[in-house]
């Protein structure tokens, strides 16, 4: 059967970038913890080549952790983290700066220089990592505002945009080297519905069409079953449970059930930990 | 007692851990300095920002310090028979001290301050991360510019305080007190010793240049990426810088006139 011209792109892109391995990022027995306060404990995940995998789960779980951890921001205690057949951890400075060009990341507050017009924040990287006469940087960085729908807004300040805009402009500045992969940290937290469809959209076409492999975080059931091949559900720093979101939502693990439904009690209880109520109520009395 | 003893240990770790901790920061900063040489932009751009905007405060603040000076010591040495002396005892006032030591205040809460702030916010706002996650040293593209524009503005504002202070006091002693405007300008150059006067007043205020922007950087760097925390660095660059440039300047003073 003859492929489509978009599936024939990616396709390229996966077996150039793969070099035989199907996995660009591979974890295991990730451990992390701030202090005594462990976040992340023996964690194995697989994030294939060309796919959309989500990491989900409660907020304070560890999963912005996870995102540092593969970006190297973060010394894990015990364990691995490969990123394109690399152990980050282990990685010299230089080898790991060499890394990042190769990946883009889109903070939860898109995190825009604010002394920089929108224009400036999406050329930023490209003038400081390329040699690009300014004519093709503005041309680069016209096409990039163009994938995410804002090359009119280029004259604008960080300060003028909508929380949408500015992850949208984010989202251009982590793509403007290119990268085999982005991270998207919460990309759809406080966002109107038009906005989170049009991340959504966003998401899945840039990651189709420029060949990339995506790493969702966030805990918006509804908006990552829709765009990912994979998720990966953890809670207090545990994988509890990993598939398709189909398989997922036939998941027989009842926190996994708790957390996809958004019940208010189950294996997560609605009341924190506390003395019973009749015996705290009979105390002042 | 175990308490007092206990509190006072941990203050003691937590001194030595964050001078540690700024020592580090300072160095690193150092070896940034050749790469960031070839971004002159960035650091022209800081210059403009902490240099020329911290003129007019420096400008007014050394003018009414001449002036105040001039009247005062007018007053102290006309009891003496002595008001031609009026223009050495004031420059050297000015250029061994006060150029120096209030030009360097002056600087912290104006510039310094700003740059605290400036830093801190970046890094609440995650714009320190995201440099990092592009493979971009945020020591390197933020801190050097900051902390050479500010090296390299602090003598240029002292000299500037003291010239304007030194023109404010000619201002009230030859022009409203009739003081010899001859015998001021002329004692002043014969009294005022370029090697033992200007140059150490050129090199306190290099030396306060360098402490007043490594307090400010680092506490902009090293602050709590909250609201309150920037806050308190803010306060912290003001109040540190302070302590750090009164008491070295009491010890650079004893090295450069002090005859025990």
């Amino acid at each position: 059967m003859a492929k489509s011209g978009h599936q024939e792109l990616e396709d390229q892109s996966v077996e150039t970038a793969s070099g035989g391995d199907d996995l660009l990022v591979k974890i295991r027995g990730l451990r992390f913890a701030f202090g005594t306060r462990v976040i992340v404990d023996g964690v194995d995940i697989d994030i294939r080549r060309g796919e959309v995998t989500t990491i989900m789960g409660p907020s304070g779980t560890g999963k912005t952790t996870l995102l540092r951890l593969i970006g190297g921001q973060f010394q894990p205690d015990a364990g691995t983290v490969e990123v394109d057949g690399l152990n980050v951890p282990s990685l010299s400075r230089a080898e790991l700066y060499a890394l990042r060009k190769r990946m883009g990341m889109m903070f939860q507050t898109g995190a825009l220089f604010t002394d920089l017009s929108v224009f400036d924040n999406v050329a930023f990287p490209l003038r400081e990592h390329t040699r690009l006469p300014e004519v093709l940087i503005r041309d680069l960085v016209l096409i990039k505002l163009q994938a995410v729908g804002l090359r009119g807004a280029r004259n604008l300040m960080p300060a003028e945009l909508s929380g949408g805009m500015s992850r949208r402009v984010a989202l251009a500045r982590a793509i403007a080297l290119d990268p085999m992969m982005i991270m998207y940290d919460e990309p759809f937290t406080g966002q109107d519905p038009i906005t989170v469809g049009i991340v959504m959209q966003l998401i899945r076409h840039i990651n189709q069409y420029m060949g990339l492999t995506s790493i969702i975080v966030s805990h918006d059931v509804a908006e990552v079953s829709a765009i990912s091949d994979r998720i990966y559900l953890i809670s207090e720093g545990r994988v509890i449970e990993q598939g398709s979101p189909a398989e997922l939502q036939r998941s027989s693990s009842q926190w996994a059930q708790q957390f996809l439904h958004g019940a208010p009690d189950g294996p997560v209880p609605f009341h924190y930990p506390a003395e019973p109520l009749a015996e705290e109520l009979m105390v002042g009395g | 007692m175990t308490a007092l003893v206990q509190n006072l240990g941990h203050s003691v770790i937590g001194f030595v851990e964050r001078t540690g901790r700024s020592l580090i920061f300072l160095m690193t900063a150092l070896a940034g300095i050749p790469a960031s040489l070839r971004k002159p932009y960035l650091i022209t751009a800081q210059l403009y920002s902490v240099g020329v905007l911290s003129m007019q405060i420096i400008v007014i603040s050394g003018l009414t310090v001449g002036m105040v000076l001039g009247l005062q010591m007018y007053n102290t040495l006309t009891d003496f028979g002595a008001e031609e002396s009026l223009g050495p005892v004031v420059a050297l006032s000015l250029v061994r001290e006060l150029g120096p030591v209030l030009s360097a205040l002056l600087f912290s809460g104006r510039a310094g301050s700003a740059l605290t702030a400036e830093i801190g916010l970046m890094k609440a706002t995650e714009q320190l991360s995201v440099m990092e996650m592009m493979a971009v040293d945020p020591i390197r593209r933020v801190i050097v510019p900051r902390l050479l524009a500010g090296v390299l503005s602090v003598p240029l504002l002292a000299a500037i305080f003291s010239a304007v202070g030194i023109l404010g006091s000619y201002f009230i002693g030859v022009s409203l007190l009739g003081v010899d405007a001859g015998a001021f300008w002329s004692q002043m150059t014969a009294k005022v010793d370029f090697h033992a006067d200007i140059l150490n007043g050129f090199v306190k205020s290099l030396v306060f240049g360098v402490v007043a922007t490594w307090i400010a950087v680092f506490e902009g760097y090293d602050s709590v990426p909250t609201t309150a925390g920037v806050s308190r660095a803010t306060t912290r660059t003001v109040v540190h810088t302070a302590f750090a440039v009164l008491g070295l300047d009491f010890v650079l003073t004893a090295l450069m006139f002090g005859e025990v």
